[in-house]
């Protein structure tokens, strides 16, 4: 049995514990509804330029001229994988579901004897992967003294990528992140980003064969293609800080609740022990009148 | 008959504009090119330099690039460096062009950044005036 004054303590201090968790829940409610905000601006951007590639590809008669970037290599030895991660933690399991996700598809690639290459993008995710798959990372990026994420660190991830595919340092390129689907449920995605995805929808070859390119195809895809990388980035920039600050608000909002049901516990304690000892006391002071 | 069309200018922050114009003079990579309605579906990308839109008010936005299309007379102008005139106008212009000036004495440019960077100069050099 613990004396009062421990008791005392202890409840003193899960209150100051409840007090910085209930102020990281407001933070993080506000940073959130900016995140929200910055992830629904920029939709339509990524959007369209989809939809411009899907038009694009759709008009290139000849597939084995077609730019690499959109067709791929051909091949499917070297995986590159992009984890995109926090560089904060506190979040529930905002992190260690990405990684999670990752690593499931790491053991995966491995298995099936494919190369794997890795680029960190956030502390978080680095502390997790670095002690099993430590000799794959090839790139660490840091973005912790950033104090706004903008489309231009976006491109700077893009052309590294870009950079690295040119030199046949991979085949396919996924990234890691999570999705933001509200505040409470965040969805760790794998994407594919190289090659460019395409629908194989019906052509529609009328419509398609009208479009007037200028200066031609493969000019525009050379510039497109890059900058459609850098888009999904940024795309999944703002996706996954929504969801960290989601997912923090939540797990806060745990934290908080959780302190109070203790404080209430040990509140209770409290006051028992407190009794016990005042009965006590009267006891012994009747017991003594008694026996006079 | 109508005589306008829609535009959207979209960067990956926000909207820029979406409305119904009658004209819009883009710096195309290979030229500049105005727009009317009815204009045959394209695609092309822009070299940096002044977008014009004509609609029921007139408005004018510097790009450094940015992809284009038009198809079914919707105009979708996508770049992550436009900005209106008025807003660039109140930045420090002339350390930009600086800046340009000197990469462009650089010696490993290739053609494209040269075409590319010499156009944003002057462009620059155009709005500074």
């Amino acid at each position: 049995m613990p004396s009062l004054d421990d008791l005392r303590k202890r409840i003193s201090s899960v209150k100051s514990t409840q007090k910085i968790t209930k102020a990281m829940k407001m933070v993080a409610a506000a940073k959130l509804r900016k995140a929200q905000e910055m992830a629904e601006k920029g939709r339509p951007y990524s959007d369209k330029m989809d939809l411009i590639i899907q038009n694009l590809s759709k008009a290139i008669n000849d597939p084995s001229n077609a730019p690499k970037l959109l067709v791929g290599t051909g091949e499917d030895k070297t995986h590159l994988c992009v984890v995109m991660t926090a560089d904060r933690g506190l979040c529930g399991g905002f992190n260690t579901n990405i990684c999670k996700l990752a690593k499931k598809y790491f053991d995966e690639a491995i298995k099936s004897s494919k190369n794997l290459k890795i680029i960190t993008v956030g502390t978080k995710g680095l502390d997790q992967l670095k002690r099993d798959y430590g000799q794959y990372i090839i790139k660490r990026i840091n973005l912790k003294d950033k104090k706004k994420l903008s489309f231009l660190d976006a491109e700077e991830i893009g052309k590294q990528i870009v950079e690295l595919f040119k030199n046949n340092e991979f085949d396919k390129c996924f990234i890691f992140y999570n999705k933001f689907k509200n505040v409470i449920s965040q969805i760790p995605q794998q994407q594919q980003v190289i090659p460019a995805k395409v629908e194989n929808k019906n052509k529609k070859d009328e419509e398609v064969s009208s479009y007037e390119f200028e200066p031609d195809e493969d000019e525009i895809l050379d510039d497109l293609l890059p900058k459609n990388i850098s888009t999904q980035i940024f795309k999944a920039f703002l996706e996954n800080s929504a969801s960290e600050q989601g997912s923090r608000m939540t797990a806060m909002d745990n934290a908080t609740r959780n302190a109070g049901d203790l404080v209430d516990k040990l509140t209770i304690n409290y006051n028992r022990s407190r009794q016990a000892a005042i009965t006590k006391e009267l006891i012994e002071i009747i017991s003594g009148a008694e026996s006079l | 008959m109508e005589k306008n069309f829609n535009l959207d200018i979209i960067s990956p922050e926000s909207i820029l504009i979406s409305e119904k114009v009658n004209s819009v003079t883009i710096p195309s990579f290979e030229g500049e090119m105005t727009i009317l309605v009815d204009h045959i579906p394209l695609i092309t990308f822009l070299r940096p330099g002044i977008i014009k839109v004509e609609g029921s008010k007139q408005s004018q936005f510097f790009a450094e690039e940015g992809t284009v299309e038009f198809s079914n007379n919707t105009l979708i102008i996508l770049s992550s460096t436009i900005t209106s005139l008025e807003n660039i106008k109140n930045q420090n212009i002339s350390k930009i062009i600086e800046e340009s000036k000197s990469q462009l004495t650089q010696d490993n440019l290739s053609d494209k950044a040269k075409y590319i960077l010499s156009h944003k100069v002057d462009t620059l050099l155009k709005i500074n005036q």
